[in-house]
């Protein structure tokens, strides 16, 4: 027994000095442990939130005393819906925020039986108009429901009436992509809001911030390509350039080129795109699916090049309207069914057999 | 005793015989303290898996590479027991959530936050976070992907997720976004001869430069198929000759004449002879896409661009039919049966044109 609580005591004993080494250790890296940089400049503030001029202004009224309407909040995905509701939070409720905010997203379990259970309990308590520090705050909690078309038309029939019984003490804050996924009854109970893709002015002020502040060497050219890519998402663009400075490691201080963008954003090089249509051009199918094996082989993706033909084909001065209607239908045709699970190389040698056909009349 | 294949993979980033730019640039990722999400994509074989395991090593070190096999039982929200094949050791855990079919959601989510919420057992280790190896996540269905866009974010700290998949197209944007997405190309034919005549030397083997060409032209640029097509000869006979003819796999051969036999004849009778073709691919688990392109690609040879294009359009719309149904093989003769008919009828016309 003694022998055991020895070995025990020795153990935790010889443990200890490193350990409490570690510790420090550990507390000195929590300072500075790496954190996205998208989590890092999330915006703390609702003023701090970049455009999207009628929401923030609804919730500066809030913040001012007013009264919040049941908000819905769509948009594009990197366009803040989130942070600027999460922002919001922070601000009215300060400390008291794990209490008021009930926050439930596509990866918690969220049928039925959870609105029914957790959202409607929550729903019914009710909060005091006084933080405990003594200043005033709002008299109700928030659910915040991010990524709410994901939600089945069930959970969602479930919300109606709970959304109108507890306006008292429950605000409820809808945030996704597509409205449309949204069930009417549940929009008309809602204030809705449109996030707009980011302006490019405003994405390169954010990027050129946050390369200064982690003194990261960034290309003119470079940044926009980025922002081309990123096509008013905010969070992609952040995102590709922080890979962007990862890969090139801390010693290495040149500069990030356009290359290194298009590598990390999954953008297929333009060459690849021109290649296709030149080779489309000349009328023979073989040359084409040698094409078409060679693309799969590099390791693109399907989905991507229709994305940039598409836009090639829109802008392209020599193709006649009805031709570009032609293919634009084919393109949307192949995109559904990519999107379903079938095969590229059969999607793209069709979609490549009426690229030929209308470029050839 | 080990396939060739197992035996000349690369252990470390630094011993990869292609990308070599990527590999640095990875081993830069791992350098540095914050380590992304991952979504690792290129055609098969061309060295992903290999890519992955390698970084995992310069990662954890070389004890990541005792596995282990584990079952893990996952419940589903409706009651039903599943039990999953995992590949583990004490850094990461190894999953193909495909495996799980329709419940591949909860299978996700359970396993990510098992592995989130557990923190590394010994503090020493250098790093404080585990890795979930994701397999085949073009076939995870849409439901899986959406629960997995919040699961990544709220536990970055203890977990990072590295994707494997063919292609990008099946991944939902907002997966791909979180993502630093690593592209592995298929490595070139030069690239392949190299590798498989290094690979010959070491077995005390010299390779002709012909036979290596055939190989790699068989191939299509995958170097699992090329390592073990080279193995494959070796048996056949050593030492290895340059007249020597790489072997196909036998249902490629007999997809061939498949297609050759519907050029052939087109009538009900015969419909029914492909049939049963047919079915003898699929019972020995050929995948319906590659029917459906070995079958294309035989088929089109005799008819003019604008009878290809039709026949790509119908070959592009029955094989999108076939993800959406359960049973392949309808969808198999459907299309046969249309080019049939299709074929037919741009012969009769051919001739009738010639009067």
């Amino acid at each position: 027994m003694q022998s055991f609580l020895k070995t025990g005591k020795l153990g935790s004993g010889s443990g200890a000095g490193p350990s409490g080494d570690k510790q420090s250790g550990k507390g000195q890296k929590r300072g500075n442990r790496p954190t996205p940089w998208v989590e890092k400049y999330r915006p703390k503030t609702v003023d701090d939130v970049v455009e999207q001029g009628d929401v923030v202004e609804v919730l500066r009224q809030c913040l001012s005393g007013a009264d919040l309407p049941n908000l819905l909040l769509y948009g594009p995905p990197g366009t803040g819906k989130t942070s600027t509701i999460l922002a919001a939070a922070r601000q009215l409720f300060g400390d008291m925020y794990r209490d008021r905010i009930l926050e439930l997203n596509a990866s918690d379990e969220r049928g039925i039986q959870i609105i029914r259970d957790k959202v409607k309990s929550f729903a019914q308590l009710s909060a005091s108009g006084i933080r405990p520090d003594g200043k005033p705050c709002p008299a109700f909690k928030i659910v915040i429901l991010d990524e709410a078309d994901s939600m089945t038309h069930a959970a969602q029939a479930a919300l109606r009436r709970t959304m109108e019984k507890q306006t008292r003490t429950t605000r409820f804050c809808l945030v996704c992509n597509y409205v449309s996924r949204i069930i009417q009854p549940l929009t008309s109970r809602c204030t809705k809001f449109r996030f707009k893709p980011l302006g490019e002015v405003k994405i390169i002020e954010r990027l050129q911030f946050i390369s200064s502040q982690e003194n990261v060497n960034i290309e003119q050219d470079a940044l926009q390509s980025l922002i081309a890519a990123a096509g008013g998402d905010l969070r992609r663009a952040i995102t590709c350039l922080q890979s962007c400075a990862r890969l090139k490691g801390k010693d290495d201080t040149s500069a990030i080129t356009p290359d290194d963008v298009v590598e990390v954003m999954g953008v297929i090089p333009s060459r690849w795109i021109d290649g296709l249509m030149s080779v489309s051009e000349e009328f023979d199918y073989y040359k084409v699916t040698e094409y078409l094996d060679q693309f799969i082989m590099e390791g693109y993706s399907a989905g991507q090049l229709l994305e940039q033909l598409h836009l090639k084909i829109v802008m392209c001065d020599t193709i006649s309207d009805k031709h570009k209607a032609t293919i634009c239908e084919k393109l949307a045709v192949c995109a559904y069914r990519l999107q379903e699970g079938a095969s590229e190389y059969l999607q793209m040698a069709d979609l490549c057999c009426t690229l030929m056909l209308c470029l050839r009349q | 005793m080990s396939l060739w294949v197992d035996k000349y993979r690369p252990k470390s980033l630094s011993l990869l015989d292609y990308h070599k730019d990527q590999a640095n640039q990875l081993k830069n990722l791992v350098k540095q303290g914050d380590f992304p999400h991952l979504l690792v994509y290129g055609p098969s074989g061309a060295g992903k898996k290999t890519r992955v395991t390698c970084l995992l090593r310069e990662l954890y070190g070389p004890g990541v590479e005792k596995l282990r096999m584990e079952s893990v039982p996952i419940t589903t929200p409706s009651g039903k027991k599943l039990d999953i094949k995992t590949i583990s050791s004490n850094y990461h855990i190894e999953v193909n959530p495909s495996d799980a079919g329709i419940y591949d959601r909860c299978v996700v989510m359970e396993l990510v936050k098992n592995s989130a919420q557990t923190h590394q057992l010994d503090p020493t280790g250098q790093r404080d976070f585990k890795v979930v190896v994701l397999t085949e996540v073009d076939s995870l269905s849409v439901d899986a992907q959406h629960a997995l866009r919040r699961t990544m974010e709220k536990y970055v700290s203890t977990c990072r997720l590295i994707l494997i998949s063919n292609s990008t197209s099946r991944v939902i944007p907002a997966i791909r976004s979180r993502c630093l997405g690593v592209r592995v190309a298929a490595p070139t034919q030069d690239q392949i001869i190299s590798i498989l005549q290094m690979a010959c030397k070491k077995e005390g083997l010299s390779l002709p430069l012909d036979l290596a060409k055939k190989i790699v032209d068989k191939s299509e640029r995958n170097l699992r198929l090329a390592l073990l097509m080279c193995e494959s000869c070796k048996v056949q006979e050593t030492p290895l000759k340059e007249k020597q003819e790489p072997i196909l796999p036998q249902w490629q051969v007999f997809l061939k004449d498949t297609a050759r036999s519907i050029m052939h004849e087109q009538s009900p009778k015969q419909l029914m002879e492909v049939r049963g073709r047919l079915y003898e691919l699929l019972s020995h688990n050929i995948p319906i896409q590659i029917i459906f392109k070995g079958l294309l690609k035989e088929l089109v040879s005799n008819c003019d661009m604008k009878l290809k294009a039709v026949v790509v359009e119908e070959a592009a719309f029955f094989e999108h039919r076939v993800h959406q149904g359960s049973k392949g093989i309808f969808h198999l003769e459907a299309f046969v049966a249309k080019f049939m008919c299709i074929y037919k009828k741009f012969m009769e016309d051919s001739v009738i044109d010639m009067f």
